[in-house]
């Protein structure tokens, strides 16, 4: 399973992080900052996984931002770089090439799409198609909630955009 | 339009975070941020909430804290717009964790909300228990959660399963009622649907043998029909991924078959087919088919032997390892680990190629082709393996090398099929990568070359060549000067030349070049210059020749500021000049080292005797070890003797103090211990002097007085820990002469108190006098004389005293060690009582001399001292 999914800027900056399995705050500061300085320091040639702390972390960076899921050892390495990837795919059709800037002002979009995606740590849907259509579906419902006259919640997701 | 709400927007907000030039800068602008919002939570507005809520999710990201937004979540979560809850959700995952109380207080909503009327709500409730909720939750939920997975929409139905296998993973318990509603999931042709529905099958199988037991009976064929759809189905652009479908799906049923197929002959054949398929067909030039490829080797290596798909299986790991993609190449070294478990043969095959990996420049891979290289080694390969590993030491990184080096000397160890090979391998790991050597590893090698008489003189001359070449390696240098200073007249005169060996010519001088560069070499550290000073004192003793050059060196040493060091230049100065008779014997070649009790002691079977002697190392105040001292000075004594009155004794007498303070203060108890110390001590070894000699080297170094000593230790295990304070009085005073000005003679008041007959024997009376010095009652002079009954002369005549905590003793020297026929000799003691008019003295004492060549010695306790003393 995987215990928590991390994106980090180059800088070291985090971007989002989920965290399936329970860690304190304290523990989940260290852990980030720990894991940030191994992954950022890598190669560029070399293989995306990491051993730590008795887990495997895998890695793979997109432009200027690592996404890095934290696996247990007996788990497919190969298949969760497939699954960082189907993420990647699945945020840049929703919001067009995506680049850092999307994620770091719609932070919040980048968690929906990921809990269309993972539960409890598992994979839970295959196709973009469906993830994209569950997401625009939800995303209509706040709009038609914004559309109520006088509504309050209007004026909340547009201070939230 | 938002111009009715105070504070600014979120996204104005990540701006002004943004724009932060340093690090105080932000903390400012999040301190403003937070004070604002708390602000506004006390206002209690619901129209601000949802706006807050984002923000403090962006502020907990950047680390700080966010605990005051906790009870908002649940305000948000409980009001019934959708946005609301959505972004309620949202922030009870990010900012709570299942282990904080408020989470309880969201388990009535999220009931509500599982049974919300729109689907949305549904899946924002079941996604937030799947990932955050506790056992007490999940029983609370499952049935809900049951129920939602029999829901007409496909988006409740998979995200009910994977709610499930967090619950069944929370409640083992709980299991069992989820099987059947897993089963039914298996037939689903929503893909999602089924990856989910699978993936909680395969929870519940690792949870509950019965659940196991039920899906393989009823789902085993149906699983493989489900892997051969989508394995032959044509192109899905939903679902395909580099020219496969769905590899997602792929991997999961291939798991699943993974469990239900091992250790079960019967299931294991209803899959072989489809797995031969999935191996054989599946594209490997991508990912997405490597991954499929990967778990199906790892399902096929699983389920029972089926031996061509083995091969099969073996072969893929091959292609694997030779892939150019340094993950595919990781992943391969990875399933060869499990793969030598049945095929051994087969994954030696690709020997050359697994060690390539230990040469790779990422670390990762390194770290995983060198554990495999460890389980390929065995007894026919280990010398190969063991040379190409050491060749690569030499250019290794350096960060690498630690690592590499502990993994060398573990085979090594394991395997070495004979001593000198082991002798040479060890030195090259020293000569390379001396300083990540653990201080177990060559302590082992010491104690395997003490025990390989016959190459003594090889090992010493191949390490002197080494330490010329590889001064800067810390253990290397301590095994080498270790070895000088035992065999260094082996060095010397080439004596046990093998046939192997070029001569080479050394001179005495030469050999103490090399200690004498570990000793004034700036970065020695504390162990590495003790053992030298050691090894230095031995060879005065091998080189008699050069033995003024030597006591210069260690007369240097005198100024050292660690204690330790200046203290022990003292006394083997004086060993050096002033006891010739003595030094010979005293530094004589260790006994050799028990091989077998050190690697019980090193395996960590014996915590209790490592502690007995680590004790007093610890116990001493100002940080020095004292074991190495007290030991120096027991030349076989028995109790807790007294050195001889000088100002330089203090601090002796300080270690005595400390380590008695951690006694019962009986000098009864302490006996027990001491005598123990003294009986291992004479255990299996020729004669009393050499004994005291391995002593001195066992301990002497600090760091390393646990190890060779265990032989010693291992028989004292049950020993009180208040050993090792003995120190002796009798010939060994004079080490402690250098710093006594003179023997302190003090006015006497005339005998006040009646003479005793202290001792008698048939061979040997002792008479003690007594008198009192002015102005101190606690004071005694003590005038012990000691009276010759035999005809025979009493060569090296020594009388050792101990008394109770309560005593302080001083010894002078005695007035001869040379006790001829009917004649006497005296000696001084001075006792303060510390409890004078409560106690009265008593004392112990042994006396120990040569009668015609042969030891004997005499014990006894002195009870009959006058009272009032």
């Amino acid at each position: 399973m995987i215990h928590f999914v991390l994106l980090v800027s180059r800088q070291g900056k985090v971007r989002l992080t989920k965290w399936y399995s329970p860690y304190t705050q304290k523990e989940r500061s260290k852990v980030i900052r720990e894991l940030s300085g191994v992954i950022l320091n890598r190669g560029p040639k070399l293989c995306n996984f990491v051993e730590w702390r008795g887990y495997k972390v895998v890695y793979k960076r997109y432009a200027s931002l690592y996404f890095c899921m934290c696996i247990d050892q007996e788990d497919n390495e190969l298949e969760v770089l497939e699954i960082i990837h189907h993420y990647v795919e699945i945020l840049d059709r929703y919001f067009g090439s995506v680049c850092e800037l999307d994620l770091i002002f719609n932070f919040h979009k980048a968690y929906y799409i990921l809990d269309e995606l993972l539960i409890a740590g598992e994979l839970q849907e295959s196709s973009k198609k469906t993830v994209a259509r569950i997401i625009s579906a939800q995303d209509q419902m706040v709009e038609a909630a914004k559309e109520e006259a006088g509504s309050i919640s209007n004026i909340i997701a547009q201070a939230t955009k | 339009m938002n111009s009715i709400f105070s504070g600014t927007r979120l996204r104005d907000m990540i701006r002004s975070i943004r724009a932060c030039k340093t690090a105080a800068e932000e903390r400012g602008v999040v301190r403003k941020e937070c004070a604002d919002i708390r602000a506004s939570i006390n206002e209690n507005d619901p129209h601000d909430r949802h706006r807050n809520l984002a923000k403090l999710m962006f502020i907990h990201m950047l680390g700080y804290p966010t605990h005051f937004g906790q009870m908002e979540c649940l305000k948000l979560i409980a009001s019934p717009g959708f946005p609301e809850k959505r972004i309620g959700y949202l922030g009870l995952m990010l900012l709570l964790d299942e282990r904080q109380e408020v989470l309880m207080l969201v388990t009535n909503s999220l009931k509500q909300d599982l049974n919300h009327t729109n689907q949305y709500v549904v899946g924002l409730a079941l996604c937030a228990l799947g990932n955050i909720c506790s056992a007490e939750m999940a029983r609370d939920l499952a049935p809900e959660v049951e129920r939602l997975i029999q829901f007409r929409d496909p988006n409740i139905r998979k995200k009910a399963a994977l709610c499930s296998t967090r619950i069944v993973r929370k409640v083992p318990d709980l299991a069992e009622n989820f099987v059947n509603a897993a089963s039914s999931l298996l037939k689903e042709k929503h893909h999602g649907v089924l990856i989910t529905g699978v993936q909680l099958c395969y929870e519940l199988c690792t949870i509950s043998d019965e659940a196991l037991e039920f899906f393989r009976k009823k789902c085993t064929e149906g699983l493989i029909k489900t892997l051969r759809d989508i394995t032959n189905s044509a192109y899905q652009p939903e679902y395909d991924v580099a020219g496969i479908t769905d590899p997602f799906l792929h991997i999961r049923l291939l798991k699943l078959l993974r469990v239900l197929g091992h250790g079960d002959a019967d299931a294991s054949d209803l899959m072989t087919d489809i797995l031969a398929q999935v191996a054989t067909k599946t594209e490997s030039n991508k990912n997405a088919g490597n991954a499929v490829l990967y778990e199906c080797v790892e399902t096929i290596m699983a389920i029972e032997d089926t031996s061509s798909l083995r091969v099969l299986a073996i072969n893929i790991l091959g292609r694997f390892l030779s892939n150019r993609d340094n993950n595919i190449r990781y992943v391969a070294l990875n399933m060869l680990m499990k793969a030598i478990a049945f095929d051994d043969q087969a994954v030696q095959r690709h020997r050359v190629t697994i060690l390539e990996c230990v040469k790779d420049p990422d670390a990762s891979i390194r770290k995983r082709a060198l554990e495999l290289v460890s389980l390929l080694v065995n007894e026919n390969n280990v010398k190969q393996l063991t040379k190409e590993l050491i060749d690569y030491l030499e250019i290794s990184d350096e960060d690498f090398k630690e690592d590499l080096s502990a993994k060398i000397c573990s085979i090594v160890e394991k395997f070495s099929p004979e001593k000198i090979w082991y002798i040479d391998q060890m030195l090259k790991v020293l000569s390379e990568a001396g300083k990540f050597v653990k201080d177990d590893v060559w302590h082992a090698l010491i104690v395997v070359i003490s025990n390989a008489s016959e190459l003594h003189g090889y090992t010493v001359r191949s390490l002197y060549k080494a330490v010329l070449t590889y001064s800067e390696q810390e253990t290397l240098v301590r095994v080498a000067i270790w070895c000088i200073g035992e065999y260094g007249d082996l060095l010397v005169n080439n004596v046990g030349m093998l046939g192997i060996e070029d001569p080479i010519t050394v001179t005495e001088s030469d050999a103490v070049d090399v200690v004498e560069d570990a000793i004034t070499r700036h970065n020695s550290d504390m162990t590495t210059k003790a053992m030298a000073l050691v090894a230095l004192l031995k060879l005065s003793s091998r080189f008699p020749s050069i033995s003024e050059r030597i006591k210069d060196i260690i007369v240097k040493q005198k100024g050292s500021l660690l204690l330790e060091m200046q203290q022990r230049a003292i006394e083997f100065n004086s060993i050096v000049d002033r006891h010739k008779n003595i030094r010979s014997s005293l530094v004589e070649r260790m006994p050799v080292l028990d091989e077998a009790t050190f690697n019980v002691r090193r395996s960590g079977s014996l915590p209790a005797s490592v502690s007995t002697m680590a004790k007093p190392s610890v116990s001493i105040p100002n940080g020095v070890s004292a074991a190495p001292l007290v030991d120096l000075l027991d030349l076989g004594s028995d109790d807790i003797l007294a050195a001889p009155s000088s100002s330089g004794t203090d601090y002796l007498q300080d270690l005595l103090s400390v380590d008695l303070g951690s006694s019962t203060a009986q000098s009864g108890a302490t006996l027990g211990g001491t005598d123990q110390l003294l009986d291992i001590l004479s255990i299996g070894t020729p004669s009393p002097a050499q004994n005291n000699t391995s002593s001195i080297d066992l301990l002497s170094t600090g760091g390393i007085n646990n190890n060779p000593s265990t032989g010693l230790d291992t028989l004292s295990s049950p020993a009180p820990p208040h050993i090792a304070t003995t120190t002796s009085a009798g010939g060994m005073f004079d080490l402690l002469d250098g710093l006594s000005p003179s023997p302190s003679k003090e006015a006497t008041n005339g005998p006040a108190y009646p003479p005793i007959v202290a001792y008698e024997s048939s061979t040997l009376k002792i008479e003690f006098t007594f008198s009192k010095p002015s102005g101190n009652p606690q004071e005694t002079n003590v005038q012990a004389t000691f009276i010759n009954l035999s005809p025979n002369t009493f060569t090296d005549f020594i009388f050792q005293a101990a008394v109770p905590k309560f005593l302080q003793l001083h010894l002078d020297p005695a007035s001869s060690n040379t006790l001829p026929a009917s004649g006497n000799i005296t000696q001084n003691l001075k006792v303060t009582n510390s409890q004078h008019g409560k106690k009265s003295l008593v004392m112990r004492m042994r006396i120990g001399y040569k009668l015609n060549g042969k030891d004997v010695l005499e014990e006894a306790q002195i009870n009959n001292f006058p009272r009032g003393l």
